[in-house]
Order: C-alpha cells, then sequence, then structure tokens
C-alpha cells in the first residue's frame, strides 16, 4: 500500500507554505470543514481494525481521497481504497479511477459482483432498482464481508437528501449491514463512538457536513482533480422521462426513431450511466459550474434515477445496506 | 434583499474569495412540538434559496400526504426526513441542514421537542455557538421552553436568540411580546447567557426571519437571520489556552515523529513551551506539520501534526498544552451526566469513558443528585433512568488529563459507553471542582514535576486549566 510520493510533496510545499502563512487567525468555512474531516479520519484509522475507503471516483470521493492524503502526510494512506464496480459506469470514470491509483500509487481494490453479472444483472434489462441491489448493495456487502473490514469511508453529504441529514457522522451497521435510523449513537463535541460488536462494522462520513457548493469551492481552491465529465462539452444525448441521458457505448437500445443528439452538457453526479441524468450546461471551468451550483434551481440528485424508486427510497436502500 | 450575488455582476474572482473566505455558524434550534421549529428551519432554507425546484415538487406531492397546513405547502416536511416522522408528523432525530448567504454559512442542528429525546438536544447543543429557542407567542413559555433553556445554558452555548414565532396569530401584540420577553429574562437570569436577543416572528409567513415583516412596525430590530449573519463565532475558544488531544502518532520514517490532532482551543506557534499531559513531560514545539507545508502559528480548529524538540513519550490519549496554563490530571471526576440509554443507572456501574483520545474504564461510585429539568434544582436519586440528568462521581481506572467543561468544551466533555451493548449511555461534563478528591496515585513524571514547582504551579495543579 502507498500514499502519495513524498517527493511531489516536498515540491509543492514551498509555494504552499505562503499560502498557509498568509491565512489569518480566523478560519474559513472550507478551513474548519477541511479539518473536521481530517479529525474523523484519523480517528477512524486510530480506533478500528481495518477501515476501507470507498472510492465512487466521483467529486466527493475526489475531495474525500484529497481530504485522506493531507490527513496522514508526510507519511502514507494508512488504508486501501475500494470501488465497487457495476461495470456500467462512463468509460471517462474508469479511466480516471486507473490513472489516479497510478499517479497516487494507491492500493485499489476492485470489486463486481460476479455472480450478478453472470446473471447478465444491467440497469436496462434489470430496472434500475434491481440493478443497484444486485450491482452495488449486494456487492458492497460481499466485498466488506470478504475483506473483513470493520470501517468504510463514504462520501455521503447530509444535504444530499432527507435521511442522510439525519444519519450520524458515524454509522453503526449490523452483522448484516444494516442501519437502524431508530438506534443512533449521540454524537456531542468532536467525540465518536467506534465501538462495535463483533460482526458489526462502521459507515464513516467525513463529508456529512459538506454542501454541494462547498465540494466545488474546496476543488477549485485545492486544485483537486476531478473526472472531464463534470465540465461541459457536446456529448451524445438521448431524452427519456425528462432526463438526458448519454449513450456512453452501444449497450444502450435506442428506441425506435430515436438518434443521439450532441448537446452540451455537464453532469452533477456521476453513477451508471443509464441511470445519471446530465444537465444541458456550458459551463466549462470551476468558477462557471460553482455559478451554476449557487443559481441552481434543481438539486443534484434530480440527476440520478434511483432515488425516484418511490417515497423514502434512500431511507429503505440504506437500511438494507446501500451505502 | 440579496442572499447571494450572481457572479457575472460581481466577478469570478471576488466571488470566489467571497465564498471560499467566509465563516460558518453552528446554531441549534428548539422548541416544543408545535411551535413551528421545522416550519422555522424550512422558512431559513426556503428564503435564502436553498429549496430546489424538484424538492418543491416532491414537497408539494409530500404536503398532500402527511402535510399540517391544509392546502398550503408544509415546509416543515422538509426538515422531517425519515418516514416515520413523516407518518407521525413529528421530528425524531437530530437533524443537520446547511444554508449560507454572501456573508457566512450555516450548519443548523434541528432538534427533537419531546422530552425523551434529550441527548438528542445535548447533541445538537454542544458544538452550537447559538441556540434560537422557540416559543409560541399563543402558548408563552411552557415547561419544554424552560427544559430547554437550561439544557441549552448547561451545555455552555452563551448567546440565545428568542424567536417568539406565530405572531401573526395574535395581532403582532407588543404587550404579548414583550410579556414574553420579560418572563424569559426573569426565568434566565441565572443561566448565565451573556445575549438574549428576542425577535417577534412569523415562521410560517416569513415575516422577521429572513426578510423583514412589515406588520409590526413598533419592531427595530434585525430579522432573525440578520442577527445569525453578525453574532460573534467561537471567541470562547479562541481565547482558551492551547489544548490539541493526539490522536495518531505519524512515524513515516526513522527522521520524522509528528503528533496528530485537531486544536481544540488556543493558539500555538513554533517555539512555544509545552506540557504533554498527563505525564506531564515539557517540550518546545519546533515544527507545526500540515499538507500544505510548515505554519508559522496555528489556532483552534485546525487540523496539525505538531513536533516536538524533544524525543519525549507521547501517543494517542496523550494531551498537547500550552506550558502556562496545565490541564488537571485525575482519576476522580466529578461529572454533570445527560443519561442516554434506556437502561437504568445505578451506584457501582462500570462504563467506558471517552474524554479526547482516551477511552478508560470509570465506576460510577456516587449518584450525587439529579437535576429538576424545568428549575434547574438539585433533587436526590438513587437511580438514573432515560434522559436524566444528574451529578455523579467517576472513578477511573487511570488518570487523564481534564479542564472544567466550563472553561472548554472539547477537552471538558466526553461519553460513557456500556460496555456491553456498545452503545453511547451518556453525555458527561466536568465539572469545576477546586474540592475535588486528590489524586490517589500520581504518575512519577508529574510528581517529578511538580516537586519542583513553586507555590502557583501546585494552584494551578489544584485547578486545572480554569
Amino acid at each position: 500500500m502507498s500514499g502519495a510520493p513524498l517527493t511531489t510533496q516536498a515540491a509543492t510545499t514551498q509555494a504552499a507554505t505562503t499560502q498557509a502563512a498568509s491565512r489569518s487567525a480566523r478560519l474559513t468555512h472550507l478551513q474548519r470543514l477541511e479539518a473536521e474531516s481530517i479529525h474523523i479520519m484519523r480517528e477512524t484509522v486510530a480506533e478500528t481494525e481495518n477501515p476501507v475507503m470507498l472510492y465512487s471516483i466521483g467529486k466527493d470521493s475526489s475531495v474525500l481521497l484529497h481530504l485522506a492524503l493531507k490527513a496522514f502526510a508526510p507519511g502514507r494512506l494508512p488504508f486501501p481504497l475500494m470501488h465497487i464496480d457495476t461495470t456500467w459506469k462512463f468509460k471517462e470514470m474508469i479511466a480516471f479511477r486507473d490513472q489516479r491509483a497510478k499517479e497516487l500509487g494507491l492500493d485499489l481494490i476492485v470489486h463486481t459482483n460476479q455472480d450478478g453479472l453472470a446473471r447478465g444483472i444491467g440497469p436496462v434489462s434489470h430496472g434500475s432498482e434491481v440493478h443497484t441491489d444486485v450491482m452495488k448493495t449486494q456487492a458492497l456487502r460481499q466485498a466488506l464481508d470478504k475483506h473483513r473490514f470493520d470501517a468504510a469511508f463514504g462520501g455521503a453529504r447530509r444535504d444530499e437528501e432527507a435521511s442522510r441529514a439525519k444519519e450520524r457522522i458515524v454509522s453503526l451497521r449490523t452483522a448484516q449491514h444494516r442501519w437502524d435510523p431508530k438506534r443512533q449513537r449521540a454524537e456531542p463535541w468532536h467525540l465518536y463512538n467506534m465501538r462495535k460488536k463483533r460482526g458489526e462494522s462502521l459507515r464513516v462520513f467525513p463529508l456529512s457536513n459538506w454542501t454541494e457548493l462547498d465540494v466545488w469551492l474546496y476543488i477549485e481552491q485545492e486544485r483537486i482533480p476531478i473526472v472531464p465529465l463534470y465540465f461541459a462539452k457536446p456529448r451524445p444525448v438521448v431524452e427519456r422521462e425528462g432526463q438526458l441521458i448519454m449513450v456512453d457505448d452501444d449497450r444502450l437500445p435506442l428506441n425506435p426513431g430515436e438518434t443521439p443528439k450532441d448537446v452540451s452538457v455537464r453532469f452533477r453526479t456521476l453513477g451508471d450511466y443509464p441511470l445519471t441524468g446530465a444537465v444541458e450546461s456550458s459551463a466549462a471551468t470551476l468558477p462557471e459550474i460553482i455559478g451554476e451550483t449557487l443559481a441552481a434551481r434543481t438539486s443534484e440528485r434530480q440527476g440520478r434515477v434511483i432515488d425516484k424508486d418511490g417515497a423514502g427510497a434512500m431511507e429503505r436502500k440504506k437500511q438494507e445496506g446501500y451505502f | 434583499m440579496t442572499i447571494h450575488q450572481s457572479p457575472e455582476a460581481f466577478g469570478y474572482d471576488a466571488f470566489l474569495s467571497a465564498h471560499q473566505n467566509k465563516e460558518v455558524l453552528r446554531f441549534i434550534t428548539c422548541g416544543s412540538v408545535d411551535d413551528g421549529k421545522s416550519t422555522l428551519i424550512g422558512r431559513l432554507l426556503h428564503d435564502t434559496k436553498q429549496i430546489f425546484d424538484d424538492q418543491v415538487t416532491a414537497l408539494q406531492r409530500d404536503s398532500r400526504k402527511h402535510g399540517t397546513q391544509g392546502a398550503e405547502i408544509d415546509l416543515a416536511l422538509l426538515v422531517d426526513g425519515l418516514q416515520a416522522e413523516r407518518e407521525q408528523g413529528i421530528t425524531i432525530d437530530v437533524a443537520y441542514r446547511f444554508f449560507s448567504t454572501d456573508k457566512r454559512s450555516f450548519i443548523v442542528a434541528d432538534t427533537p421537542g419531546h422530552e425523551q429525546y434529550t441527548r438528542n438536544m445535548a447533541t445538537g447543543a454542544s458544538t452550537a455557538d447559538v441556540a434560537v429557542i422557540l416559543v409560541d407567542a399563543r402558548q408563552g413559555l411552557t415547561r419544554q421552553t424552560r427544559r430547554h433553556a437550561l439544557l441549552v445554558s448547561l451545555l455552555g452555548i452563551k448567546r440565545v436568540a428568542l424567536a417568539v414565532n406565530k405572531m401573526d396569530l395574535v395581532g403582532w401584540s407588543q404587550t404579548r411580546f414583550e410579556e414574553l420577553l420579560a418572563a424569559f429574562k426573569d426565568f434566565a437570569a441565572p443561566l448565565g447567557f451573556t445575549e438574549i436577543r428576542a425577535i417577534p416572528l412569523s415562521a410560517k409567513n416569513g415575516d422577521n426571519v429572513v426578510l423583514p415583516g412589515t406588520a409590526a412596525p413598533w419592531y427595530t430590530g434585525t430579522p432573525l437571520l440578520q442577527y445569525l449573519e453578525t453574532v460573534p463565532v467561537r471567541v470562547e475558544e479562541q481565547a482558551a489556552p492551547f489544548r490539541m488531544a493526539v490522536q495518531w502518532v505519524n512515524r513515516p520514517n526513522s527522521d520524522f515523529r509528528g503528533f496528530a490532532g485537531l486544536i481544540a482551543s488556543g493558539r500555538v506557534a513554533p517555539g512555544d513551551a509545552v506540557i504533554v499531559e498527563p505525564s506531564g513531560r515539557t517540550s518546545t514545539i519546533a515544527r507545526i506539520v500540515t499538507a500544505d507545508g510548515d505554519l508559522p502559528h496555528a489556532v483552534e480548529g485546525q487540523s496539525v501534526t505538531l513536533v516536538l524538540a524533544d524525543e519525549i513519550d507521547a501517543s494517542r490519549g496523550s494531551v498537547i498544552v500550552t506550558a502556562d496554563a496545565p490541564m488537571r490530571v485525575t482519576d476522580s471526576l466529578e461529572a454533570r451526566l445527560f443519561w442516554a440509554a434506556e437502561t437504568e443507572l445505578l451506584p457501582g456501574a462500570t462504563l467506558l469513558a471517552k474524554i479526547g483520545t482516551v477511552t478508560v474504564n470509570a465506576v460510577v461510585t456516587t449518584i450525587r443528585t439529579r437535576i429538576d429539568p424545568e428549575t434547574g434544582n438539585p433533587e436526590p436519586a438513587a437511580r438514573l433512568t432515560a434522559n436524566d440528568i444528574a451529578d455523579v462521581t467517576l472513578t477511573l481506572d487511570r488518570a487523564v488529563a481534564v479542564d472544567a467543561y466550563a472553561a472548554n468544551r472539547d477537552t471538558g466533555g466526553f461519553i460513557l459507553i456500556d460496555r456491553e451493548t456498545t452503545d453511547t449511555a451518556a453525555l458527561g461534563l466536568i465539572q469545576a471542582d477546586a474540592a475535588a478528591a486528590p489524586v490517589k496515585e500520581e504518575p512519577a513524571a508529574v510528581r517529578e514535576k511538580r516537586s519542583g514547582g513553586g507555590f502557583l504551579s501546585k494552584l494551578r495543579w489544584v485547578f486545572g486549566g480554569i
């Protein structure tokens, strides 16, 4: 396992010192968020046996990884990353994942539910609900059990969805990976109870108190690399049920008379391409994206098809072990 | 009123830097079941443009199904996130909400008003700078208002906004408003608030929440949001002596040994003389290391890695503190507990105490008094049940470094963990107790150091960092 090479960090130290020195004693919102997330990660590493970081390749994962590298610098990352690959991610996501892992020398585990793959489970043939359950939720449980991870970092934020707003930063899961919203632990000051019984595990959400805007502002401030799909450019899309779906490969069957059109779009969240709606946009730079985020009239999860699987969908999925 | 300047009008650089340099305010809202707390938060989110169109659509659908406002949109449903909450129309669990203006970012802990959920309120209050206490103008101060005010004061919140809600239902009566304020001030006099700001408002209609109301010309103060945008943030923590609990020893190679932690209070700079508690060893700060390079100084709220000038023993659980204000090192604690478990607490029970980054065994030797949750008066108690507040004595299996909670919320607060269920059984506040039982066994290093100290250092030893 290895983290960021020390040599590249040393090279950037000079410039960063100047930047750090110019910060005043009054901490900014982003500085406090960063410090809180780093504290949470260090607590988890100190108090659990075998932690792992769930890496979904999206912007929140990029921020999470950046924070982890900061938390343990100048040392190496003391845990592996794990990507649950449904095999339906955008091609650019996989390319970005492999490039980052190589650049940073990351210990990256990629897990796919082989049983689901053999059964041909997919979002087009089986619909979002079955696909998400088999290829994400069950796959995650398999991988956590296989590697005996007792804590898993995730990039979920409380501003994303109503049931997430009520979840603790450190969230206990049963041996069956179930979440019980009625049995949550009090989490006062900066004290996290990481005790658990045999077989139980923790989900840890260091970005709990970040908003979508904070994530973008931080990516801009820290110059964090993200998947190019977040920036607008002409891409082949079809419109289905009000969502702009990108035709990323030939596994997306076109309806009669349907032809992909090149539209300038970007993505606010990234997931499986047939389940991820794009937004029409011309925002090709971070300041432009931040401007659009502030002016946005829809939430970022509007592009997520799986959130629309009925009322309380996310809460139910979480209880079943979805991240 | 402009909540967010558009980047086009503002210029991208100025716009980015304004947003990247904002401060954050954490506040808690508390009120009884029907005071309109969720509605107030919904109103803050809505009027600061944090609610998106797809959320409004979902809200309209949910309002028809679960709403309590007839045909109108029920803003409370924005906040009640769990199915059970929507079905029952109540808030069960503490929820965190986020909004921002051009001036500040806000993190809101929305806590349930039911008596059985005291622990959620204590959790929300533990990190809050300000409490917004809601009162229904028709109902006036209730038992719960008193409990909430007492609870936030016990948890160290100094600034309170008294939001007198539903003013539209009492015809915006100035007399009624002043009567309520007087009653609250009277009740709160012994609670030690440094500021009580009363604001007449209507969360449902939006008057005096984000935008000024026009219905009460007699009110010359600002809307609630403007108060929250200007109230001072974390002043006490910045002024307190330097403390940092060591979370993790960073040792990537034999040339580097750094102590990683979050600075709980005060300020630190290279060259500062420090003590490593509880061993009492002294050293000097050599470097403040971060991934962005070394810092010339660091303050409360920053996560850093400290390198000391001497090779002294420190590990997870140690606390690095300024030499000017050592901590109290003790194996006996007088503490105020917020009992959160469903099980009873009886004297003699052994639990785990997590204090900063150290976890020790703690025996509840005596339950001294239970605190009446409305009056704050002590009363005798043989046992504690869920949501009781009580003063107890704990004996620890080893000495730890602590401050009084009144002096420092982060180094004076702790949790008790049930060893069998592994649940968090209580929140604890360490009391400033000069008469606390003397330490039975001083660690050798401490004894060595203290014996050389004069009267002042002995005094500090007894009183801790207060």
